[in-house]
């Protein structure tokens, strides 16, 4: 009699030590893009006319699709963890430099002004002042790049099983049990919500200065995130 | 060899262009799904966001009901209705609508809640059905983002059409899946780079259109 979170042993993991893993390959991507995505967008700010021919850039690197870009690096980084990873750090890098640009540009001209009259340089009028004003438009996108990273992540079972909680489908597939399948979808829709529902927590924690009744302005971003 | 060479030997080799196998073959299959998945996202989504954007109620609601769409991963969506319907065209087309509803949805309504409110009062001032504002001053303002939100989808529907031959299916994923069992790296990148080449496609048809449907007027303030 097998039990509901049994895992097939060539699998060599436990279904939580799938799910760590699951964790680890969606959201590392995400962190990295985010890491290159600040100065970027950042520069965008600085120097305007880059920016539209940059967002041009993002529109065509998000056109490849996630498994001719797995396939495409297999050449360089072989089946392994990274070439999942690679592509997933570049979708979160076309969809965070867009919403932290945005971010930092519906930072008011007086809001800036008064830092600069307070005496704030460049780099602590950016740390104080700008990144907290853009980090409901941040957040919207990290909502969304964690969101498809997580949901992409399964597709890599196809470059050498690894998709983390996507390797449970073939698995499912090929051992005729289903219970397989429904545990990798269940399992990464409720990982997905989760982190989800996190970042929105960490939105709440990170501006106490919102009016908690009035949030239309930061879901309206959310839901044109959403639709990029 | 690295990957250009690969390209140029797949598109090189004259067997890949012809029989059930070819190119054409698999490219009009691949279109097939991507058009008739589009279609049925469009058919549900443009209604309802335009409706619900011409109201202005229910935006919460969409953004949750894209949210929860965005989650459902749609490989593993895919092969569970395939375990559970069988060998059928259903398994393959429910990802890819539930792929496209979200940002059909979620843009077309966004794209109503956007139009300046001063022209759509004007028109109610002059007398016009609100019928008649939705279709001719709502909607031709609204086109360049509604034509965005139709363009994401398009191009998120091509590429994970790729996933249909996992379940049996043709498209111009049979090359990736295909290559990646026979070993034959060729293939692989040959369909990789089919697809990415539709994707681009895609894009240049949506700029297009929007040349084309666009009207000038709204065209110059955007």
């Amino acid at each position: 009699m097998t039990e509901l979170f049994d895992m097939p042993s060539d699998l060599q993991h436990s279904y939580l030590g799938l799910v760590a893993l699951h964790l680890r390959e969606a959201l590392i991507p995400v962190l990295a893009g985010l890491l290159v995505a600040l100065p970027v967008a950042q520069l965008c700010v600085r120097v305007r006319w880059l920016y539209p021919p940059l967002l041009w850039v993002t529109t065509v690197l998000y056109a490849i699709p996630s498994l001719a870009f797995f396939v495409v690096l297999i050449d360089y980084t072989g089946l392994s963890e990274t070439t999942v990873m690679i592509p997933l750090a570049v979708y979160s890098l076309v969809v965070l430099v867009p919403a932290i640009v945005d971010g930092v540009r519906s930072v008011p001209q007086e809001t800036l002004a008064a830092a600069t009259a307070m005496g704030f340089g460049p780099l602590r009028r950016y740390v104080q002042v700008q990144l907290p004003i853009a980090a409901p438009a941040i957040i919207a996108g990290l909502r969304v790049a964690s969101v498809s990273s997580i949901s992409l992540v399964s597709v890599g079972m196809l470059i050498g099983n690894e998709g983390a909680l996507g390797n449970l489908l073939n698995s499912g597939l090929s051992y005729n049990q289903p219970r397989l399948v429904w545990l990798s979808v269940v399992g990464t829709a409720v990982l997905a919500v989760l982190v989800d529902a996190l970042l929105v927590v960490l939105r709440l924690l990170v501006t106490p200065w919102m009016p908690r009744g009035n949030r239309k302005n930061t879901r309206t971003r959310a839901v044109k995130e959403a639709a990029r | 060899m690295n990957v250009l060479n690969y390209i140029g030997a797949f598109f090189d080799d004259s067997a890949h262009w012809q029989g059930y196998d070819g190119i054409p073959t698999r490219f009009a299959e691949h279109l097939q799904y991507t058009l008739t998945a589009l279609g049925i996202a469009a058919a549900v989504g443009l209604p309802i966001g335009l409706l619900t954007g011409h109201t202005g109620r229910g935006g919460n609601a969409l953004a949750m009901i894209a949210t929860a769409a965005r989650a459902l991963p749609s490989f593993g969506l895919m092969v569970l209705l395939f375990i559970l319907l069988g060998l059928g065209m259903t398994p393959v087309m429910v990802p890819l609508v539930v792929l496209a509803i979200p940002p059909i949805l979620v843009t077309t309504y966004e794209a109503m809640r956007s139009v300046d409110p001063a022209p759509v009062d004007a028109a109610r001032g002059m007398g016009m059905a609100e019928t008649q504002i939705l279709f001719r001053v709502e909607l031709p303002m609204a086109l360049p983002l509604i034509l965005s939100g139709l363009r994401s989808a398009a191009i998120q529907i091509v590429s994970t059409a790729t996933i249909a031959a996992y379940v049996s299916f043709g498209g111009l994923g049979r090359y990736i899946i295909d290559g990646l069992y026979q070993r034959d790296y060729e293939k692989v990148v040959g369909g990789a780079t089919l697809v990415a080449g539709l994707a681009l496609a895609t894009l240049a048809v949506f700029w297009l259109l929007g040349r084309l449907a666009v009207s000038p007027g709204v065209r110059r303030r955007v």
